[in-house]
């Protein structure tokens, strides 16, 4: 099967691509690795051989864009994610809000956790497509995603 | 806890704006733009080489599927960039408006044989607002008695307007047919007459 005219891939892929990159890296970073993400999709993509999931391929061209984009800051010392202070009196935003809050604690886990955990719930892959994407096994996929849920649970409860 | 982690609520103009700014700069083998012409409307493309193609959309199944064709023959890095034919775009402006009597446009052939390639380069020399026969075409381009052909070359002439296989009739005077369908060569036709006329 032979890809899709790189305009169709770009105007299908790009919310997908924009939800994962949003959760893995913040909004105000979102955009660099978005451009970055699809440049390297576009120079690929003549060679692409298995055009069937074509969303599993650009998120996990997006996962690698993330994570260089985490270890270039670990390089810098710069502090990480700040996590959003919810205003007062402001219920009608709660939502939203916790939702912001629990992937900026998210993007403060270890590096495995932190992917598993983005791939899965902001990229919808099964543990299959997250350990592949990773070069992990499919369970320490699962492990990984446990000892996240777990760690956020107890900081989400600190508070 | 029903779902242990919501997925992020995005915007989804914030993902379409951010696709528009890749779109605008990204190195594209072949850049396209969708343009309305009083002939009706209209997919140009481009390469790095010059103008490639220019689809009556009506005549080609939808932009869509003029894009994929391109895409298929071309190469699938094609991304739809109209600043990259804004010359393309002012030189048809300008043609429509009886105000262009030849394209300055630089031309990619990628999409034609060699010997399309002559066809359509004596179609070329034909002069804005005169006709020429199949057959004299066909002579033109080195192929004496080959008017059947040449009409073949010239129907799946890839850039028309800019190359004017519109000024290619019968030798009856009848118009013969047109990639676009017979009325909008009426309707070049037309154009350039009276646009020569005193």
């Amino acid at each position: 099967m032979t890809p899709p005219p790189f305009q169709r891939f770009l105007d299908e892929q790009r919310e997908p691509v924009w939800r994962f990159l949003v959760a893995s890296v913040g909004r105000e970073h979102a955009d660099d690795c978005f451009q970055e993400t699809f440049l390297a999709a576009l120079r690929a993509y003549p060679r692409l051989r298995d055009a069937e999931n074509l969303r599993g391929w650009a998120l996990t061209i997006a996962h690698r864009k993330a994570l260089d984009h985490h270890r270039a800051r670990a390089r810098r010392p710069v502090p990480v994610d700040e996590v959003p202070e919810p205003p007062a009196g402001h219920h009608d935003v709660g939502d939203a809000l916790d939702e912001q809050v629990a992937w900026a604690r998210v993007r403060s886990l270890p590096p495995r956790q932190r992917a598993v955990l983005t791939l899965r719930f902001a990229g919808d892959f099964t543990h299959a497509q997250a350990a592949a994407a990773l070069g992990c096994s499919e369970e320490a996929s699962r492990q990984a995603q446990r000892d996240g849920l777990k760690t956020l649970r107890h900081t989400m409860e600190d508070d | 806890m029903t779902k242990a982690l919501p997925a992020p609520s995005i915007d989804p103009s914030d993902a379409a704006a951010a696709a528009a700014r890749f779109g605008a700069g990204a190195p594209a083998d072949v850049r396209y733009a969708v343009l309305d012409t009083p002939a009706g409307r209209v997919v140009a493309a481009a390469t790095t080489r010059g103008l490639v193609r220019l689809a009556y959309e009506d005549w080609n199944d939808g932009v869509d599927r003029i894009v994929e064709a391109l895409a298929g023959s071309l190469s699938p890095r094609i991304l739809e960039q109209p600043a990259a034919l804004d010359a393309v775009a002012r030189e048809l402006d300008e043609y429509f408006a009886g105000r262009r009597r030849a394209f300055d446009l630089r031309l990619d052939w990628s999409l034609c044989t060699p010997f399309a390639r002559r066809v359509l380069g004596a179609a070329q020399r034909i002069p804005y607002g005169q006709v020429a026969t199949y057959g004299e075409v066909a002579e033109r381009a080195g192929s004496p008695g080959g008017s059947r052909a040449a009409g073949n070359a010239l129907g799946s002439n890839p850039m028309p307007i800019v190359v004017p296989c519109h000024r290619v009739v019968r030798a009856g005077g009848a118009l013969g047919g047109y990639t676009g369908g017979v009325e909008r060569k009426e309707l070049l036709l037309g154009l350039e007459h009276a646009a020569i006329a005193p």
